[in-house]
């Protein structure tokens, strides 16, 4: 049997009359590749930014290795507004801020990238080891924590070894070519010591070529971190080829889930993404 | 790392024949003399750059637009001073009231240590201006914090404004003073030293040395693991957030250990002017502050610290003539025509410099890099020029 990382359960997303995500339920298992799709609008960056406590969902329960970390019912003026399903499944009220939920194994990349511009790649992936570090601003400040500085920077030159990052080493992330900010910003993310990795939009701008490079890379970093990646893309050969299980969202609703071969024949789906020719009957 | 280290002996070096030069500069000059004014400005030059620097650690380092240096010095100065005037001369001071702190730090361990436990004493004090400095900030920062960019510098401002209502308010008086000025408290021809049988003054030295000591601090936090989260807060609050980073616990350490330092600025500025008022800590001072950051270049402390410098010494000295219209060139001394040489022409010229210097330098005179980049820049370009022998030019 395998073990959940992440579950999400009838997760709901309203902004004011706007159901973003409606009733999403997902489960990500352990060590698994899984891809969430879906045409533009469906909702997959909004529940990204919800397991990531970046938004409150307004329905809905999200647990990560069993514990949860966000739940929430409709309250106060959502109340009335509440449009979505399972009200009143949900009674208790969890909320974390986006940090806490780094602190405890989810990292995540952005659709556009962000990475600290102004300052060297070395420094951007040093400010995620900051999290995990064993010191003050005392320590810091009067260089008592030399031994766990030392630590912090060859950790950080091990990773960015591994990602071929390291003769860029003291250039400026904002000088970087796209497709090496990309790996840079996976990077940081793994720095803050991931179990699971969302990847929003990896292969955004990227050629054939550097799509397919992209794809070797994500399956090797499943490998070496032994972590779970969870992530949004519009490259279909790139979802079809490294992800197990794939989840389809279409104006928020979850409408087909299964392995790629399932997904791509699913008629929903066909539907979602070329649209429905209404006067077909006629 | 060797040449690092030694480019480190270089600056300690620098550093120690600067102070040497300074303490010898302040034995040899009169309070009387026309060069006094050096000691002045180098005093207060210092203290603004303690300020400025302290003020970019926020500003340029954390990206938290505040304006509030002005309130945060005068709850600096005003703690030095009611914890540093002797007791004897409060009655003299208070005259309105009957005060309520009834102790001196700088007199208490005066009398115990004689010239050292004086000085520990000023430090206690100083010390103690920054603590409480810093949990004012802490208490303002709960609500403001949450704020960004534009309006987080209302904020601050405002509540600049309100600490400064509340030193004026008569029912402190017990403890401020109320409106009334404080004075009498150990201010800076209080340092002195007897050597065998010459007294040594050290107030402008001492000065000198405090500041530096606390922008060396914040050199040491800005280059720290800390400092590297507060840049990263700066340029992407949401990806810092997403790296594990408590967004509130390090802007409310930045905006804390700045105005620490903006109180011992406070307390230092106390001990220069010799008298504290709080109707003198206005807005327009933290504007001055914001102007040295931003002439300096956001983001470098070495440029605060040139900026401070150039700042006050214009200011207050090299463009005195103007107000005057008295100027003294090689020993001559000219009286230029009285229509445009008035005071407030000074003003205007420093305005026209500091436009042009925004116009020329956009980023400051020092842009966000430090010295020792430019030193190097220089070294590989004079480097560049001159090939070494047996180097072809092809």
């Amino acid at each position: 049997m395998a073990e959940n990382v992440l579950r999400l359960e009838d997760v709901t997303m309203q902004f004011g009359g706007v159901v973003a995500v409606n009733g999403f339920s997902m489960e990500v298992n352990k060590n698994e590749i899984v891809a969430l799709i879906g045409p533009n609008g469906a909702g997959k960056t909004t529940a990204f930014n919800c397991i990531t406590s970046v938004y409150e969902p307004t329905n809905g329960r999200i647990l990560l290795n069993n514990e949860v970390i966000a739940e929430n019912h409709p309250q106060g003026k959502m109340k009335d507004l509440y449009k979505g399903e399972n009200k009143g499944k949900y009674t208790k009220v969890v909320k974390f801020t986006p940090d806490r939920i780094t602190r405890r194994g989810i990292a995540r990349t952005f659709q556009n990238i962000r990475l600290f511009k102004a300052l060297t790649v070395f420094d951007n992936v040093m400010i995620a080891k900051h999290m995990r570090a064993k010191q003050n601003i005392f320590t810091a400040t009067f260089r008592l924590n030399a031994k766990e500085e030392k630590r912090m920077q060859e950790e950080t030159m091990v990773l960015l070894k591994e990602q071929n990052l390291d003769l860029y080493k003291d250039h400026i992330a904002s000088s970087l070519p796209y497709g090496l900010q990309r790996r840079l910003e996976i990077a940081r993310a793994l720095a803050t010591e991931p179990s699971l990795l969302l990847l929003d939009e990896p292969a955004a701008g990227m050629n054939p070529q550097e799509t397919q490079e992209l794809a070797d890379f994500i399956k090797q970093i499943r490998e070496q971190y032994r972590i779970t990646i969870l992530l949004i893309e519009h490259h279909m050969d790139l979802v079809m080829q490294i992800s197990e299980r794939v989840y389809v969202l279409d104006f928020g609703k979850l409408i087909s889930s299964g392995t790629p071969d399932e997904v791509q024949n699913d008629q929903k789906v066909i539907d979602a993404y070329l649209g429905v020719v209404e006067d077909a009957e006629d | 790392m060797n040449k690092n280290n030694s480019s480190k002996i270089t600056a300690a070096v620098l550093l120690i024949l600067l102070f040497g030069l300074v303490i010898f500069l302040e034995q040899v000059i009169r309070p009387t003399d026309e060069w006094a004014m050096l000691l002045s400005c180098l005093r207060m030059g210092s203290v603004y750059a303690l300020v400025a620097v302290s003020m970019n650690l926020l500003n340029g380092f954390t990206g938290l637009f505040s304006l509030g240096q002005a309130g945060f010095m005068l709850i600096g100065a005003y703690t030095y001073a009611i914890f540093s005037i002797p007791l004897d001369l409060k009655d003299s001071v208070y005259t309105f009231y009957d005060y309520s702190v009834k102790i001196s730090f700088p007199e208490v361990l005066g009398n115990v240590f004689g010239g050292f436990g004086m000085i520990t004493g000023v430090l206690v004090s100083i010390i103690l201006a920054g603590i409480i400095t810093a949990m004012a900030a802490f208490l303002i920062g709960l609500p403001v914090l949450r704020l960004r960019s534009d309006y987080l510098a209302i904020a601050t401002l405002g509540f600049a404004e309100i600490i400064r209502a509340v030193f004026l308010w008569g029912r402190l008086g017990p403890v401020t003073n109320g409106s009334n000025p404080l004075r009498r408290f150990t201010r800076t021809s209080d340092f002195t030293m007897d050597v065998g049988n010459t007294t040594l003054t050290l107030g402008t030295t001492t000065i000198m040395i405090i500041a530096a000591a606390c922008i060396f601090v914040i050199i040491l936090l800005v280059n720290s693991s800390y400092g590297r989260v507060f840049k990263a807060i700066r340029e992407d609050e949401i990806a810092a957030e997403a790296m594990g980073i408590n967004l509130y616990k390090h802007k409310q350490l930045s905006f804390c250990i700045s105005s620490f330092f903006t109180g011992v600025g406070g307390a230092l500025l106390a001990i220069f002017m010799g008298t504290v008022m709080a109707s003198n800590f206005m807005a327009a001072m933290t504007y001055e502050f914001l102007l040295i950051i931003v002439l300096g270049g956001i983001g470098s402390i070495s440029g605060s610290v040139v900026g401070a410098m150039l700042f006050v010494f214009a200011s207050q000295w090299w463009l005195r003539w103007l107000d005057s219209g008295i100027i003294t060139l090689f020993g001559t001394r000219y009286i230029l025509p009285n229509t445009i040489f008035r005071s407030g022409f000074r003003l205007v010229v420093f305005s026209v410099i500091i436009m042009c210097v925004v116009l020329f330098f956009r980023r400051g005179l020092m842009g966000d890099k430090e010295l020792p980049y430019y030193w190097n820049k220089l070294k590989s370009r004079i480097m560049a020029r001159k090939p070494k022998a047996g180097e072809s030019n092809g």
